[in-house]
């Protein structure tokens, strides 16, 4: 009933004028940022934080959080439409949103992506309004051994992802990790694989120029050889039947659609781990889960609707430690705890006591904004759809172009430029080859975060991994994570034995 | 050393005055040179942490009170412990747009990682913003009160207790090698990414004990889940009058980290003479006062001469420290 009575004010001031514009602005200009490929809602909050001194903090969050969430949903255009992840929160999206577009069903991988993240955030709003305290206490006790756990199972769900050809899936997860492992060990405090020295490495390598360098260089040399240079993108209509067709079918993946919610939400609440491992995860279970796991990879609207599920859930989790403890679980919520220093506030436990009217006001924004950016998306459906009938000859440049801006924007760095140009002419081999490349994208978003836990547990510990067992939390999650790891061998030793018994 | 502008001979008070003097529109007919382009604000660490907000904020008080025609754009370049932004300031293209917010890696980077060959000596110091405290603190369920206690209980764990700090050879593990060797004890160092995370991990009790910022643990500090039970300081700090010094407690040990402005080597001497009042005037601003205060800040603004002093006292003071715990081979 309290609750209820704060969210009540929380929604009047949402819906002040001012607000209210600041949210519609907001949901517009994060949905074409995040459509950009390579800038995404960190990029929009960073440029956008100045200027939110010009009005009051509770408005200034909540147009920063619109901005947010516009570009969760925006990322999901750009994986869909030209196969390039939009913003690293969209990359498991292109897994099936692409494939989708390629057989002529772009505008029902562009509704399916817009109502997952409908559905996504509002479960992680609801969720944030009733349970803030609870969450905020199990993220705190949330150590490196539960962590590392968490990470396991990560994997675990991700062993399917590949091919049926095991040895060229375990090449491309351990190529990711060792890029993971570029740039320098916070345990040794020693700089690792940079090469000699060059500066460019210091800093990693950055996620998101390997998938570009994969996903967008790789798949347009590939497209050029395939179709030698005549080809449209992809066939593409949109009526408001298909629409509703659509509809009709995403309600058949609610399953899918809670599960990447929960899932992505939780994964958001860690700090430290924020949405793009909450929506590669997503995919992994579902596809672990599904009755059909062959059919994922080559467009299924369910591997479209648990990441992007999980993505917006886990953006609005983000917003709760930031809130709370203090601690981004994002880099994007890191940028915000960075605002409302400027604005004056702090964060912190005390942050619900001491500014009810901003926390309130800004949690009932999002519910305001979520329904904004799914209205605003479907509006400008069309006009994307349009944008992918263009001549490949058109179009090719363009990608081209925003590949280079994308590759260069996270960092500011020519290095990553002429990497990411590497990373696309290897990747476009390696297809070539029938290497699997999403085990390599996920690899090096979960590798950097799991390897400090593992290495932070057992320095705790002092050497045993006793640790991963005896602390209650880590053992359930990392029991679950062996039962996956074990899932697969069963179900081969199952279809083998029902083989030997049909052949009998 | 580089002859650096005059400024040697002028008091802190007088720089204050002086900036403030300047925001209330004074003439001034020596500083001619303004930016002529977007200046490049680099910063050593990455996006969201304590550096990069004190860098975000400073750009909001520029712009809030118009003090440069054009935009500062924080760049953030977190890679080896600074490394990446330090080779980059050092051979910036325009020394005069390109400026660094700078922290002790700037001296301890270099020292470790000779490789990079980069000299402090040579970059241009514009402002020294404050100094940022350390406080030694545990979870408040610990019963701990003061540093007897802490002993006492860390002395009985051994090597099981830990301190969670930011990083291998970090500002945080020279004072925990300080306080194993000042009180005998083995506690374990456990490197996290980042101060917020090392204050979490206490509060959440994966950890026995810290030595934050008090930036980094006043939230949970003022939610009653964690204490300091004492100052690397010369002073008590106001907001934990609670916590003596180790001054106090015999063990004369004090420890700062610097949050500084610097200009990239090079740099003309018109140039780091606006960028010098600029960056007095943010620090005479209500907006930085009020920072410092809030964040329990300390340190006056020094620039010219007595930074590059104060920079190659502190270098040598952390080589000495460096060496003693083995990370200089």
């Amino acid at each position: 009933m309290d609750t209820l009575s704060l969210l009540l004010n929380g929604f009047a001031i949402a819906f002040e004028p001012l607000n209210l514009a600041l949210i519609i602005v907001g949901c517009t200009i994060g949905l074409f940022i995040g459509a950009m490929p390579g800038l995404g809602s960190v990029n929009g909050v960073a440029i956008l934080l100045p200027m939110t001194f010009l009005v009051p903090p509770t408005s200034a969050i909540i147009f920063l959080g619109a901005i947010y969430y516009g570009a969760m949903y925006g990322g999901a255009i750009s994986s869909i439409m030209l196969g390039i992840p939009g913003a690293s929160t969209a990359v498991a999206t292109t897994f099936d949103g692409r494939p989708m577009a390629l057989k002529g069903q772009a505008d029902k991988a562009l509704i399916a992506a817009a109502t997952a993240s409908f559905v996504g955030g509002s479960i992680g709003v609801v969720l944030f309004t009733l349970f803030a305290p609870p969450l905020a206490d199990l993220a705190l006790a949330f150590g490196a051994p539960e962590i590392f756990a968490l990470m396991l199972m990560a994997f675990a769900t991700f062993i399917g992802l590949g091919s049926d050809d095991i040895p060229k899936t375990i090449f491309s997860i351990f190529i990711g990790l060792v890029f993971g492992a570029v740039g320098l060990d916070i345990i040794s405090g020693e700089p690792r694989l940079i090469f000699g020295d060059i500066p460019g490495f210091y800093h990693g390598i950055n996620f998101l120029v390997l998938a570009i360098g994969i996903y967008g260089i790789a798949e347009m040399l590939w497209v050029i050889e395939t179709s030698k240079g005549d080809a449209l993108m992809s066939k593409a209509e949109i009526s408001v039947r298909r629409i509703l067709d659509t509809l009709g079918e995403l309600v058949r993946t609610w399953k899918t659609m809670l599960m990447g919610s929960l899932l992505g939400y939780f994964v958001g609440i860690l700090p430290a781990a924020g949405a793009t491992p909450g929506s590669l995860m997503a995919y992994g279970f579902a596809k672990t889960m599904a009755k059909d796991p062959e059919t994922y990879g080559k467009g299924n609207i369910n591997g479209v609707v648990a990441p992007e599920c999980a993505n917006n859930a886990a953006s609005t989790g983000a917003m709760l430690p930031m809130l709370t403890l203090g601690i981004p679980g994002s880099p994007t919520t890191a940028i915000l705890l960075g605002g409302m220093v400027i604005w004056g506030l702090e964060p912190g436990p005390l942050v619900f006591t001491d500014y009810p009217d901003f926390v309130w006001g800004f949690i009932a924004s999002l519910y305001a904004a979520n329904l904004f950016a799914l209205l605003i998306n479907i509006a400008f459906i069309p006009a994307f759809i349009w944008m992918l009938k263009m001549p490949f000859t058109i179009l090719a440049p363009i990608i081209f172009v925003l590949c280079i801006v994308g590759g260069f924007v996270p960092t500011m760095d020519m290095h990553d430029v002429w990497l990411m140009l590497v990373f696309g002419i290897v990747g476009y081999f390696m297809r070539k080859l029938d290497y699997p490349m999403a085990p390599a994208v996920l690899a090096i978003v979960l590798g950097p975060l799991a390897e400090p836990a593992l290495r932070q547990s057992l320095l705790i510990s002092g050497g045993s991994f006793s640790i991963f067992f005896t602390r209650p939390a880590a053992g359930l999650i990392m029991a679950a994570a062996l039962g996956l790891f074990l899932l697969p061998v069963w179900m081969i030793v199952r279809r083998k034995m029902d083989q030997r018994r049909k052949a009998s | 050393m580089k002859p650096f502008i005059k400024l040697s001979t002028i008091t802190l008070g007088a720089i204050i005055a002086f900036g403030a003097g300047t925001i209330a529109g004074s003439p001034d007919a020596r500083a001619e040179w303004k930016p002529k382009k977007p200046v490049e604000f680099i910063v050593m660490a990455g996006k969201g942490g304590g550096a990069d907000k004190a860098v975000r904020f400073m750009q909001s008080i520029i712009a809030k009170n118009k003090l440069s025609s054009k935009p500062f754009t924080p760049i953030n370049k977190p890679g080896g412990s600074g490394a990446e932004a330090l080779i980059y300031v050092k051979s910036a293209r325009d020394p005069n747009h390109t400026i660094m917010f700078t922290l002790n890696s700037f001296y301890t980077t270099p020292l470790r990682q000779p490789k990079i060959k980069v000299d402090i000596s040579k970059f241009t110091p514009i402002g020294r913003m404050a100094e940022d405290t350390f406080l030694l603190w545990v979870h408040k369920d610990s019963g701990i009160t003061n540093v007897k206690q802490f002993v006492k209980a860390a002395k009985a764990k051994g090597s099981a207790w830990i301190m969670a700090g930011t990083g291998k050879n970090s500002e945080d593990n020279l004072l925990t090698d300080f306080l194993n060797k000042a009180y005998g004890l083995k506690m374990k160092y456990v490197p996290y990414k980042g101060g917020g995370r090392v204050a979490k991990e206490l509060a959440g009790k994966n950890a026995d004990s810290t030595v934050n910022n008090p930036s980094e643990q006043l939230g949970f500090y003022q939610a009653g889940k964690t204490v300091p039970i004492a100052a690397f300081t010369p002073a008590r700090l106001p907001l934990f009058a609670n916590a003596p010094t180790f001054k106090e407690l015999g063990k004369d040990f004090v420890y700062f980290m610097q949050r500084t402005v610097v200009g990239a080597p090079g740099m003309s001497k018109e140039a780091a003479t606006y960028y010098r009042q600029l960056f007095a005037k943010i620090y005479a601003s209500d907006g930085w006062q009020g920072y410092m205060t809030k964040k329990s800040l300390q340190g006056g603004f020094i620039t010219g001469d007595i930074l590059m002093r104060y920079w190659l006292k502190e270098k040598a003071i952390h080589k000495v420290m460096l060496q003693k715990m083995g990370a200089l081979k």
